[in-house]
């Protein structure tokens, strides 16, 4: 009973906005709404919504890299494309085995880390500038959308599974669990969007008030300080990149589950920017509010490309100069510092 | 009666090398420091006091030469692992985490400490760190890791005669909680108020090395440096 209160009171600690009781009704709240939406609303917007829920995994993983960890990368959109493809060649030549969504499921974020923890140990090993690895990051998303894009003809498979080019990997199978299967407008995947979204914002909040979530954030603000005081800060960043990795895979398992499908695209520039969007637009130093940015963003992006154009790029990009210009600290983060200076001077 | 360990100094520095450049910070240089002792390094801008804290402290790897502490090389090991071997620099610049709150960042600073030999409460004890300044938070940062030996730079570096005399005194108070302490100090009034052993250096190297009394009786060094004031 008291580790349990321990916990929620850590989940509560600093390091992120919304402490207060009225944060966590309202917290309460929405999850039950979520949870409760499936009664009520139509297939059309459950997946919808799937849709939009599953990227915040791959947002929170952002989030904690680059807002606590103090490490910018665009390789979230590598991770996401590794997982989903690899999760793609499992499930598919294993589709008549029992678990075999399972099985891929644990490959493909296995498989993610792997090589985010490979990556992550020639870079932070190595000591690369902390500027160059945002770079370093970019051309590992381009490199794999490139490698991926020519992988088109028979010869480009593995087991029965054809790569696809830059056609992609189609006749992905949605996870199946026993008989329930968690299809692009099922409401267990829905169930499951939700499920992902809130311990995932649960969770991190629970690692960054950690002892462990103060140390990042004390490399994040001084790398040679925190090495002084003993720590291993390499392996520490090795371990965040990665579970940021891990995080952006379990997002890309998830969409190949919601749309059986998967293409280079998902690992080119544009999929890479927009984790770094959408953790800006929010305000990278709090979990909650890159939660509620990824959702609208992706909310928004896809509203805008449904009126068809480029439009979208142009809009995230001109949302992004915007915020950096006028909220560089987020526009949920801003808005917070707002209300509360307000509220500290209201009579 | 003395056993050989105890004869051992606790750091010993052989042969120690390290150029930028052309130039040679650190130019062979020997040092051996008892366990228990108090002692100040000083010397002329650019005789390698700094760049010898970054070898000790492992920020700088040497070109050449060996150091020794506690009976281990330890001249390959990485910053981190040294800090946990028992030696610790105090920044001279205060570094603590300003984003978080002073327990914070002893709650941090003490992370990698099994068990306490009560030092950290013995400092806060004695600085009655309120918050007010941050200068206190660092040395007790550094005291959080429970170092046996600990570098200070330049401890009194902006400060006024009466704090540097109120630093002064908590550093031979520090120095008689049995860690041993070495000091890169300019302030000839703090290295006075110390009067422990002295060691200068001059162009990467030990130029004279004795008691306060030898050397500033010593008229080599005050050519070279105390002559400048």
């Amino acid at each position: 009973m008291r580790g349990l209160l321990g916990i929620f009171s850590r989940v509560g600690g600093r390091q992120d906005l919304g402490r207060g009781a009225a944060f966590w009704v309202a917290f309460a709240i929405v999850a039950l709404g979520l949870v409760a939406f499936p009664l009520f609303g139509s297939a059309f917007y459950l997946s919808n919504l799937a849709n939009f829920f599953v990227y915040v995994p791959m947002g929170l993983g952002l989030c904690l890299l680059w807002g606590y960890g103090g490490i910018l990368s665009f390789g979230q959109a590598a991770f996401f494309g590794i997982s989903g493809y690899v999760y793609g060649i499992v499930a598919q030549n294993l589709s008549l085995t029992p678990g075999a969504s399972l099985l891929g499921i644990a490959a493909a974020i296995l498989a993610t880390v792997i090589v985010a923890a490979l990556f992550g140990y020639f870079v932070f090993y190595g000591q690369v500038s902390a500027w160059i690895i945002p770079l370093l990051t970019l051309v590992l998303s381009l490199i794999l959308e490139t490698f991926m894009a020519q992988t088109a003809g028979y010869q480009w498979r593995i087991g029965h599974v054809l790569l696809g080019g830059y056609n992609g990997m189609t006749g992905i199978p949605s996870i199946q669990v026993g008989p329930l299967e968690f299809g692009g407008a099922s409401i267990a995947l829905y169930l499951l969007t939700v499920i992902a979204m809130l311990l995932g914002y649960l969770g991190l909040r629970l690692l960054v008030n950690s002892h462990f979530g103060y140390v990042v954030v004390g490399v994040r603000d001084d790398v040679e300080r925190t090495r002084m005081l003993g720590y291993n800060v390499a392996r520490m960043q090795v371990t965040v990149f990665a579970l940021a990795a891990g995080l952006a895979g379990l997002s890309g398992v998830l969409y190949v589950s919601w749309g059986n499908y998967i293409n280079p695209s998902s690992m080119g520039l544009y999929a890479a920017t927009l984790p770094v969007i959408w953790t800006a637009v929010g305000g990278r130093s709090s979990l909650i509010a890159v939660t509620l940015s990824t959702v609208a963003l992706k909310w928004l992006a896809d509203s805008l490309a449904v009126r068809g154009g480029e439009y979208a790029f142009l809009i995230m990009g001109a949302l992004l100069l915007a915020t950096m210009l006028f909220f560089p600290a987020g526009i949920v983060v801003s808005l917070n510092r707002l209300w509360r200076r307000a509220r500290r001077h209201a009579p | 009666m003395s056993s050989p360990v105890e004869r051992q100094p606790l750091l010993r520095v052989e042969g120690l090398t390290k150029a930028f450049g052309g130039i040679r910070a650190v130019d062979e240089l020997n040092l051996a420091v008892a366990a228990g002792e108090l002692r100040c390094l000083i010397g002329p801008n650019g005789a390698g006091k700094s760049t010898l804290f970054s070898l000790l402290s492992g920020i700088h790897q040497p070109d050449a030469g060996r150091i020794v502490f506690k009976g281990e090389d330890i001249t390959e090991l990485s910053p981190f692992r040294r800090v946990r071997k028992g030696i610790c620099l105090k920044f001279q610049t205060t570094r603590i985490y300003r984003g978080l709150m002073v327990g914070e960042n002893l709650t941090i600073a003490r992370g990698k400490v099994r068990g306490t030999n009560g030092r950290l409460e013995w400092a806060l004890g004695v600085l009655g760190l309120a918050g007010e300044t941050a200068r206190p938070a660092e040395i007790c940062l550094a005291l959080a890791t429970e170092p046996e030996l600990l570098l200070l730079d330049e401890p009194t570096a902006g400060m006024t005669p009466e704090e540097t005399a109120l630093t002064a005194d908590f550093v031979i108070k520090l120095s008689g909680q049995g860690i041993t302490i070495l000091v890169v100090e300019h302030d000839m009034a703090f290295v006075r108020h110390i009067a422990r052993g002295v060691t200068v250096l001059h162009y990467g190297r030990v130029f004279a090395d004795g008691t306060l009394e030898e050397i500033e009786a010593n008229h080599e060094v005050r050519r070279i440096y105390l002559g400048e004031q």
